[in-house]
């Protein structure tokens, strides 16, 4: 049997790139967010009312999240490439359509600030080096090169990471370097994760947090 | 039509399984190792400046460190100069990561020490800002600014600044331009193997149909083949030329993740598919072929593949002419008039 190249292309792009299923509703999405899955809890008991989440706890903002982005990180917990159990257990009973109304919903939700850390000068700087212009010489891109203008996402692969939270931040770039976030597509972020010095996640973080995020509509 | 819809559906479905289990096959343990080649003994290395060196120099006018800095801006934000001088969706940076600083990413300073040298492409005796005019008439499908302009020289003060301190004419350099994995392409090459690695690494940032990816109008990955990407005419369009430069720097982050084979094969498969005319194009890609054989032997232009003869039309993307005026030939024997 010979294969058409391209069919083989476009399903490894779609696996890769694209959700395969209908596009979610938020209307559905709202109903769903204030229910939960029945063996978790309503999104808005960690993830706040407005869906801006809690800095204290590393809880990270979901207003005005990518809807495919979020998506796929639901898809993600219940997969355990993102190793969460609390997560796991909020949403492993949502079938991927109720997943997408969730991940619509909350992407029409207008973005809340982060709680900006007080941060000293020098570390904000480091983390504006380290967002906009990499640290070539130790193979660190800058956030930006795949995040898009100001970190502001591009799409469901690469979402907005400006204005998240700086504990969110910090504990992601660390759960990369310790194995328990597989989800990116070709191991991009993990590599770099890979690559940061403690100092350099503290200040990316905060340097990220600091700056405004735009919602994704 | 129904069956044959179900049959397309179960073929995605068993290909979507391998896919799927390739991907995991696929992560990389040692993830967050830089893989570079090494550098050969008695090869030349040499650490270009930093941006902070520049900002730091105190042996730097401020007039100088000012144009050094703009020639910086227009390096790593060359769509500045859309529709004047770039009429393709690059920049400087996107071939020449890293600022222009990295080894095996074509790091720039080389360009200003040895340079004037004599150009096997051209056929002559080039200046760095011939050079550059190279990199805005092929890799930028566009036009070059004017010798001696403004923009000339802050693009020739920020080279030359990276090679601050390098030897001159030391041609013996480690990690210059994109040739790591030689310039013989393997037999074996394929174009459907290419497809698989691309859509499997490359898709995910530069698009199914490598069409890239912008934000707000802000290209945030380029496009790699189609209008918006490198002319027939630029060293990239040269299959080792991206194989060696997709070796080194791609997937970003992660030099070496790709197999040598999976490099050629991807190379060959991007550069297999179309895009603007090669500035030089006679009217017939086969007699352009020809004619610039030394450089297109290297290229799959003017010829056959799928079944189509690539680069036979008259489409120059978003560049409303073929040939910026600047392309001329030299010479210095006085008299002889070369044919171009």
């Amino acid at each position: 049997m010979k294969i058409n190249v391209w069919v083989l292309v476009l399903v490894c792009t779609a696996f890769i790139q694209a959700p395969l299923y209908a596009k979610g509703d938020p209307a559905k999405g709202k109903i769903l967010a204030a229910q939960g899955d029945g063996s978790g809890a309503p999104c808005a008991t960690c993830h706040g009312a407005q869906g801006e989440g809690m800095a204290a706890a590393a809880f990270p903002r979901i207003a005005g999240l990518n809807a495919d982005y979020a998506l796929q990180q639901m898809l993600a917990f219940q997969q355990d490439k993102r190793v969460n159990p609390v997560m796991t257990i909020n949403v492993d009973n949502f079938n991927q359509q109720q997943l997408a109304d969730l991940a619509a919903y909350f992407a029409t939700l207008p973005v809340t600030p982060a709680t900006t850390p007080t941060a000293p000068p020098e570390q904000l700087a480091l983390g504006k080096k380290l967002a906009l212009e990499g640290d070539w010489d130790n193979y660190l891109p800058p956030c930006s090169s795949c995040h898009g203008p100001n970190n502001q996402g591009v799409d469901g692969n690469f979402p907005g990471i400006a204005g998240q939270h700086a504990s969110y931040i910090k504990q992601q770039l660390e759960l990369w370097q310790q194995g328990q976030r597989k989800s990116d597509p070709v191991q991009l972020m993990e590599v770099i994760a890979k690559r940061l010095k403690p100092e350099q996640i503290d200040a990316v973080a905060a340097y990220l947090a600091s700056q405004p995020a735009q919602a994704d509509q | 039509m129904k069956s044959v819809h179900k049959v397309f559906i179960s073929i995605a479905m068993v290909l979507a399984a391998c896919v799927s289990t390739a991907i995991l096959a696929m992560q990389s343990n040692d993830v967050g190792q830089v893989k570079l080649p090494s550098i050969k003994p008695g090869q030349y290395v040499h650490q270009a400046p930093t941006l902070a060196d520049i900002q730091n120099d105190k042996d730097l006018h401020p007039e100088l460190r000012k144009v050094i800095l703009k020639g910086r801006d227009l390096f790593m934000n060359t769509q500045q100069l859309r529709g004047k001088n770039v009429f393709n969706d690059m920049n400087c940076k996107s071939c020449h990561m890293g600022e222009g600083r990295m080894a095996w990413s074509g790091p720039v300073w080389p360009a200003a020490t040895t340079l004037p040298d004599y150009r096997g492409k051209n056929g002559h005796v080039n200046s760095l800002e011939e050079r550059i005019a190279g990199c805005f008439s092929y890799s930028m499908n566009g036009t070059p600014p004017e010798y001696g302009s403004d923009t000339m020289l802050a693009l020739v003060a920020y080279h030359q600044y990276m090679a601050k301190g390098a030897k001159l004419y030391d041609r013996n350099i480690g990690g210059r331009g994109f040739s790591s994995l030689g310039t013989a392409m393997p037999a074996d090459v394929s174009y459907n193997q290419g497809a698989v690695v691309y859509a499997l690494n490359c898709a995910v940032c530069h698009g199914p149909n490598g069409e890239g990816k912008r934000v707000h109008g802000e290209v945030v990955f380029p496009p790699l083949w189609g209008d918006g990407s490198y002319n027939w005419g630029a060293g990239m369009a040269r299959v080792f030329t991206a194989a060696s430069f997709i070796k080194n720097n791609m997937p970003l982050g992660q030099p070496g993740r790709l197999t040598d084979k999976e490099a050629w094969d991807v190379a060959y498969f991007i550069n297999a598919q179309e895009r603007p005319q090669d500035p030089r194009y006679t009217g017939d890609a086969k007699e352009t072929r020809e004619k610039y054989l030394n450089f297109h032997k290297a290229t799959l232009y003017g010829t056959e593949i799928n079944g189509k003869l690539l680069g036979q039309h008259d489409n120059t993307g978003e560049k409303p002419f073929l040939k910026p005026d600047v392309l001329k030939p030299r010479t210095f024997a006085e008299g002889v008039v070369p044919e171009m």
